[in-house]
């Protein structure tokens, strides 16, 4: 965190009391008010904290952004419930546009700035952390095209050829939005443009940004602002003939191709597996029906994204976390087992997919122990949000 | 060692008719007529036998010469590498070459007798250059696909200015200059250097600079001219070029219809000025250049025109207005469109006690064609809103444009009236042949708005009811388009998304923010889907705010968040 040291704002900052306006303060309070949803403080919270003199970058940063972590944590651990979380996270988008709009005050950025278009791959809907760098990178002088969340593959390449950025920064955080991911950083490479790309998506090391290709890898958006305007800029020209099939040999196996084209039958059939090991399931009201399916059905775009990147980590990785949301929200999650059991008979002549689905099983052994056939039903999941 | 003393040098020939003559320097061998150059070696290093052949190209190569004296390095050495070791003289590998007497030459060996080794130099000169011409014409080749692939790669035109002169800088000149055809009364240049492009502009007459007024018209055809480098303006002379220009080229860059513009390619003096074949490579590389250029530039005046045109057709921001939040979200059924058949449209109330009117529809089609015609209906109920308080009068006096016009089209399409009242939102709700807007209430459950209406461009006269509703804080009235509720896909893949499903969904939205619901709605159907084909999707939430205060969005006065 940056404090400002002006004398004017030194003084704002000690006539302020630094328990009530600095950022660890402004955190909890801010915190407080978007689990609320209660507007009026969360905005009363974040410019307390700019009047007490914090850098708008760090209130940005080290403020609204742990807080929307937060968001995601606590919903995960079943202390707030979705509609909570959407609330929040729209409040905290608003205070973002309250507090640019305060702290740029119609400034223009300067004629030597660089432009940056800043997007979301398609499918992604958390825009949050892009929407946060991009006001970083506007608050350091870039000239930004937020193309905000979910952005088509045609639509952001037609905006880098009208625009002609420095580069795309590239937001995911979801790691089924890879094999978009990829087309969308092949495809504005092949536009002349770098590519950084950044969210939970790519991992915590940023090791399926390099797989796919990307020119650059940040992990949050400090970071990556920093990588933008840093010593080595990333300058637009042409990339060496890079084709996307080079980064991902192994697809040439076409499972991943076989399992994703197949996902709807795979999941039609084990559905049906399920009902056959668990009477029970015969009695599912439809909604409930339908949840289980998506949570099958998500296991599958997981188990795609595995093959896709060819990463058991990926796919364990997302058992074990549903493993964690089921037992948060009480349900049993050996439902689980069955289902990786019911797929791996189906994908039995697939050698890679049935590693993943070993390695998975073996994943949540270690992660708890077998327990008896569920009596509850997993209800509460199929929520489709895996962060 | 006397010459008469080597006779043994024919041992290595087989055919005995092969003997030598006993002449002094052992000449009258076989290898004399032999149509290669031939050396004979004695274990000591010293010639001891030379062909014509061999004494053309090596005048020094007279027997009784010391080898490394009369030889060029490159056989000295091989020779020496040869009496080192005791492979077989025939081992695996090229054999050693190099030139001499302006020839390039392979030497062979082979023993001789007394350990003699006999040098057959093969001539292949010819060879040689037949693969440098080879490799030569291949690296133009891989140049002008690399340039191809790079030049075709963006359609912006800054970028493919700068790709341009990047390349001309790496493969033809010192610097390069991309003077464009002029935009007002400036020129814009991009000056190629070492350290990467720099953009600028000059007041300048290009007649100042020989040929650039003809490569810059694109008209006449004008071959590549070569100019006094002291004819040069300032202007064109990149930063920090150091020297003079030793040879300088105007360009033309061939545009095809389109001036593209020209490049004007300098050398420093002490630089080879350009060879023929540079200048071939120069006009290959000029007419892809002016290809690509001359295609970025049509594609921005296409982009431009099309955004211009498209600008009315896109869906409008909405915020909070007057004390009633609004919000929306849209989606195209084509990745490649950017505008379809359904559209919403807000218009503000003036003031906190008049309504604010959003209207949601659907256009039967998809694509551009039903895009135009939302324009329309947009275009009119803006000039209906003075009667605004009665919608079925708005919507009889819509249908009745559009039954008129030349459209076969129909429209379905929702009128929602809004204003603050306390701190309720009061709306009036008119469909007309559209599924009913959805009431979200604080204790979540989900509410049809009670109104019914013909859809709108098909029969002369039109039926409608308007329904009233009260929302109170957190409550929302949703308006959606069927694209929503008809998405199929599913964890199965062909199940319809359907209004229970959207009402479940809804029940989960009391106390959200309109823009939390609109996101919600938005990205479950868009979950649905999965990337499959589904139909536009437009969505808007009218909701009042759950806490009684003014927006922060606009954020226009912070008094209001810090005392």
């Amino acid at each position: 965190m940056t404090i400002r040291t002006d004398p004017a704002s030194t003084a704002a900052k000690s006539a302020a009391d630094p328990h009530t306006a600095g950022p660890h303060a402004a955190r909890e309070r801010l915190w407080d008010a978007v689990r609320e949803g209660d507007e009026y403080a969360a905005s009363e919270a974040v410019f307390a904290a700019l009047d007490a003199g914090t850098d708008p970058e760090a209130v940005l940063l080290d403020v609204i952004a742990p807080v929307q972590r937060k968001v995601g944590a606590e919903w995960a651990a079943d202390r707030i419930t979705v509609a909570q979380e959407h609330a929040a996270t729209a409040i905290n988008d608003r205070i973002i546009a309250a507090l640019a709009h305060r702290v740029r005050g119609g400034a223009r950025p300067g004629a030597g700035a660089g432009r940056v278009t800043v997007a979301c791959v398609d499918g992604e809907w958390h825009a949050l952390p892009a929407r946060l760098l991009a006001e970083v990178l506007v608050l350091r002088g870039w000239q930004v095209d937020f193309l905000g969340a979910q952005v088509p593959v045609p639509h952001l390449i037609a905006h880098l050829h009208r625009t002609g950025p420095c580069a795309v920064a590239l937001s995911s955080s979801i790691p089924t939005r890879l094999p978009t991911a990829h087309a969308a950083i092949t495809a504005c490479q092949a536009a002349g443009t770098p590519v950084l790309a950044g969210g939970a998506a790519f991992g915590p090391d940023g090791r399926y940004a390099r797989l796919l290709g990307a020119d650059a890898w940040a992990p949050d958006a400090r970071a990556a602002a920093d990588r933008l305007g840093g010593e080595t800029p990333l300058l637009p020209g042409p990339r060496s003939a890079h084709h996307p099939v080079d980064d991902l040999p192994h697809l040439a196996d076409q499972e991943y191709t076989m399992v994703s084209r197949t996902a709807p039958r795979l999941v039609g059939e084990t559905m049906t597996g399920l009902e056959e090991r668990f009477p029970a399931m015969r009695e599912y009201t439809e909604r409930q029906r339908l949840h289980t399916a998506e949570d099958v059905a998500h296991i599958i775009d997981f188990l795609s994204a595995a093959l896709y990147v060819d990463d058991e980590e990926l796919f364990t990785g997302f058992m074990t976390w549903t493993a964690q949301i089921l037992t948060a929200r009480k349900v049993p999650a050996h439902s689980l087992r069955p289902a990786l059991d019911l797929l791996a008979g189906q994908l039995q002549d697939f050698p890679r997919t049935t590693r993943l689905l070993e390695q998975a099983h073996r994943a949540l052994d270690a992660d708890s122990a077998p327990a008896p056939a569920p009596a509850t039903t997993p209800d509460t999941t199929g929520h489709g949000k895996p962060e | 060692m006397g010459p008469a003393a080597r006779a043994p040098v024919v041992a290595i020939f087989e055919d005995s008719s092969a003997r030598p003559r006993g002449t002094g320097t052992g000449s009258g061998a076989v290898w004399d007529d032999a149509p290669c150059a031939v050396l004979v070696v004695d274990p000591s290093g010293t010639v001891v036998g030379a062909n014509a052949v061999a004494t053309g190209l090596l005048p020094q190569a007279v027997p009784g010469a010391r080898l490394e004296e009369a030889v060029p390095h490159w056989l000295a050495d091989a020779h020496r590498r040869l009496t080192a070791s005791s492979a077989p003289l025939s081992g695996p590998g090229e054999a050693p070459g190099g030139e001499a007497g302006g020839r390039s030459l392979r030497a062979h060996p082979a023993r001789g007798g007394n350990g003699d080794v006999v040098w057959w130099l093969l001539d292949d000169t010819e060879l040689r250059l037949a693969e440098d011409a080879l490799r030569g014409e291949r690296e133009r080749t891989a140049l002008l696909a690399e340039v191809s692939e790079t030049l075709s790669a963006t359609l912006n035109v800054e970028r493919c200015t700068e790709a341009i002169v990047r390349l001309a800088v790496q493969h033809l000149a010192d610097a390069a200059v991309l003077i464009a055809p002029a935009a007002g009364r400036r020129l814009p240049v991009t000056h190629g250097t070492p350290e990467g492009p720099v953009h600028g502009t000059a007041e300048a007459d290009p007649e100042t600079v020989p040929g650039l007024s003809e490569a810059l018209q694109g008209f006449p055809p004008v071959p590549s001219r070569w100019i006094d480098p002291a004819l040069l303006p300032d202007w064109i002379m990149p930063p920090r070029f150091d020297g003079p220009a030793g040879s300088v080229v105007v360009t033309p860059l061939p545009g095809h219809g389109v001036p593209a513009g020209a490049l004007v390619l300098l050398r420093r003096t002490g630089h080879a000025a350009f060879s023929r074949s540079e200048e071939t490579f120069a006009r290959l590389f000029a007419a892809r250049a002016g290809a690509a250029l001359s295609a970025a530039r049509l594609y921005a005046e296409q982009a431009a025109i099309t955004e211009t045109l498209m600008r009315e057709l896109f869906p409008p921001g909405l915020r909070q207005v007057h004390g009633v939040e609004f919000a929306g979200g849209y989606r195209v059924s084509e990745l490649k469109e950017w505008v379809g058949g359904d559209f919403y449209d807000l218009h503000p109330a003036a003031g906190p006690d008049e309504e604010s009117l959003v209207v949601l529809g659907d256009v039967c089609g998809k694509g551009l064609e039903a895009a135009v015609l939302t324009g329309k209906i947009r275009n009119t109920l803006h000039a209906l809103l003075p009667m605004a308080g009665d919608h079925p009068r708005v919507l009889g006096l819509l249908n009745g444009a559009l039954v008129s016009s030349h459209h076969t089209r129909f429209a379905t399409l929702v009128l929602a009236s809004a204003a603050r009242v306390d701190n309720h939102v009061r709306l009036r709700l008119t469909s007309a042949g559209h599924p009913p807007p959805l009431i979200v209430r604080a204790d979540g459950s989900v509410e049809e708005a009670d109104t019914r209406g013909s859809l709108i461009g098909v029969l002369p006269r039109i039926r409608a009811r308007t329904a009233t509703v009260e929302l109170a804080p957190g409550e929302t009235c949703l308006l959606y388009t069927d694209g929503i509720t008809e998405a199929r896909g599913g964890p199965l893949g062909g199940d319809m998304f359907g209004e229970e499903r959207l009402k479940d969904a809804l029940g989960e939205c009391a106390a959200m923010p309109a823009e939390a619901v609109v996101e919600r709605v938005r990205m479950l159907a868009g979950q649905w889907v999965a990337g499959r084909s589904h139909d536009d999707m437009a969505v808007v939430a009218i909701t009042a705010p759950r806490t009684v205060h003014l927006s922060a969005v606009d954020g226009h006065t912070r008094g209001r968040y810090t005392t």
